[in-house]
């Protein structure tokens, strides 16, 4: 797997998200029934994309569903004040599909292990995969990502910005102070 | 995160009275998120208010209110209690706030009541550390009913704004046309009270100037896109103000005939339980225009949303 560059602009991402996509075809069975589960927000265009790739070069028509993790937090009921839920769409069976769980970076683990608890009240998929735009370190569950566009080292009191046109107008990833 | 950093700003739900657009539309939004899980084909569960203590205190006879709240309660994954009045120490003397200092004592995050005096949510929440949400209190409010009642007009119109809403019927005893008539005309709907003169009190345009008052059902049904049916609540003592039931019938009775004088798609509300053959007709509530399910099935949600964004008030709030 080539190295992505990080920070990474609008071409730069064009470019990891076709090899992503190309990545997952090469790790799918031919017979395996594919979605796509979009992590709200960012993880929602980002599933688009990829099913819009996966279809002009493959011809796969890929649904995409929508997860709102939100009310799966561990630290829930601890936050001052209920955060705003959005619906969750998944307009579609789970059952016995290959579901790829896609969001723009995987940090502690516990929105993806929030999002396995959420999808698994769906349905019981096949099996599961991971991808991410960007991989960073700080990992406080055991899960890794199946798929990953760029893996991030992030010095301490650091974030990874992960910018998306359909939400912040322009494609980018940039690590900035928090 | 998926999160948008508006925060519900109301400890209680005492009424509708104290929210604003902004709180009402929260609320619509949130019940909209809260359909899906009712809709699921698998699980229709979540875990938002585990390891939350809510406690259903109905001092007033309730079925379908007291179920609604029951199941939305299940589907957040609550601990529940339910305090049944009859059988509780009020039939020995003891007073409400003594009641709520021992439920107090036993530290709950929250408690849907329905009382029959007006205010006594607005009592309770001054010696509770818990959420009151007022599932009725007597004549004065029923937030959730009006917020059900929004939201099934909002998923069928769209919108709120610009809405013709009739209200028709005993008008003078209702709780739900307080919560209503606040909700409404916040959000900008249109809203006719229509009924006899005596169940229709010419004060109400005081407290909601831009609402019209209207005795004549048949003059105004033909402009309304929902027609809001409210129940004869003859054990409220409406039967007083009414010469008999068969002429309340005569003039302010939802049926067949009225409702070709309708727009085509208008709606048809009440909030239950109904009279047949009194304040509406079979046909009628059978019938293609009628939503009557539709606002039971939206309770669920509507209510599920009010639990959860009451539900981790913390510290000083706006009451």
């Amino acid at each position: 797997m080539p190295a992505a560059p990080c920070p990474m602009d609008p071409g730069q991402m064009e470019t990891t998200l076709r090899r992503m996509a190309a990545d997952l075809v090469a790790q799918l069975k031919p017979q395996e029934e594919v979605v796509l589960l979009g992590i709200r927000s960012r993880g929602l265009p980002l599933a688009e994309r990829l099913a819009t790739l996966l279809r002009t070069t493959t011809g796969a028509q890929v649904p995409v569903g929508a997860l709102d993790i939100t009310l799966y937090r561990d630290d829930l009921t601890e936050m001052v004040g209920s955060p705003i839920v959005r619906p969750t769409e998944i307009p579609f069976t789970l059952k016995d599909r290959t579901v790829i769980l896609v969001d723009d970076v995987l940090y502690t683990g516990r929105t993806v292990r929030s999002a396995l608890d959420a999808l698994l009240d769906h349905g019981r998929p096949h099996r599961v995969m991971l991808l991410v735009l960007a991989d960073r370190s700080g990992r406080e569950l055991p899960i890794q990502a199946d798929f990953a566009g760029v893996r991030v080292e992030v010095p301490p009191g650091h974030r990874v910005a992960v910018r998306l046109r359909e939400i912040d107008g322009v494609d980018g990833i940039t690590v900035e102070a928090c | 995160m998926t999160a948008t950093r508006y925060v519900f700003p109301h400890k209680h739900l005492l009424g509708i009275e104290p929210l604003s657009g902004q709180d009402i539309t929260a609320l619509l939004d949130q019940a909209q998120a809260f359909e899906e899980v009712c809709e699921r084909p698998s699980i229709k569960i979540v875990p938002a208010l585990r390891k939350k203590l809510v406690v259903n205190l109905f001092f007033e006879n309730s079925t379908r209110t007291r179920n609604s709240f029951e199941i939305a309660e299940k589907r957040l994954s609550a601990e529940i209690i339910n305090f049944d009045a009859d059988t509780s120490s009020l039939n020995k003397g003891e007073t409400l706030i003594d009641t709520a200092m021992n439920l107090q004592a036993m530290h709950p995050d929250l408690i849907v009541m329905r009382h029959s005096a007006p205010g006594a949510h607005a009592l309770l929440s001054r010696h509770m550390q818990a959420s009151i949400i007022n599932a009725g209190d007597g004549s004065h409010e029923h937030p959730t009913q009006a917020l059900l009642d929004a939201y099934t007009l909002r998923k069928r119109f769209g919108k709120l704004e610009g809405l013709r809403v009739a209200i028709v019927g005993d008008i003078r005893n209702s709780r739900v046309v307080r919560s209503n008539l606040w909700l409404l005309t916040r959000m900008g709907a249109k809203v006719t009270l229509v009924g006899p003169p005596t169940l229709v009190p010419q004060e109400m345009k005081a407290t909601w100037p831009t609402i019209d008052i209207c005795h004549d059902f048949d003059a105004v049904i033909p402009t309304q896109d929902a027609i809001m049916m409210l129940r004869a609540q003859f054990e409220r003592g409406t039967g007083a103000y009414i010469p008999g039931q068969g002429e309340y019938s005569r003039f302010f009775q939802l049926n067949s005939a009225r409702m070709k004088q309708a727009k085509k798609d208008v709606v048809v509300l009440h909030p239950g339980p109904i009279n047949r053959g009194l304040e509406i007709t079979s046909e009628v509530a059978d019938g293609p225009n009628n939503l009557i399910l539709d606002q039971v099935t939206n309770g669920v949600p509507v209510r599920m949303a009010v639990l959860y964004l009451l539900s981790n008030q913390h510290g000083e709030q706006v009451p």
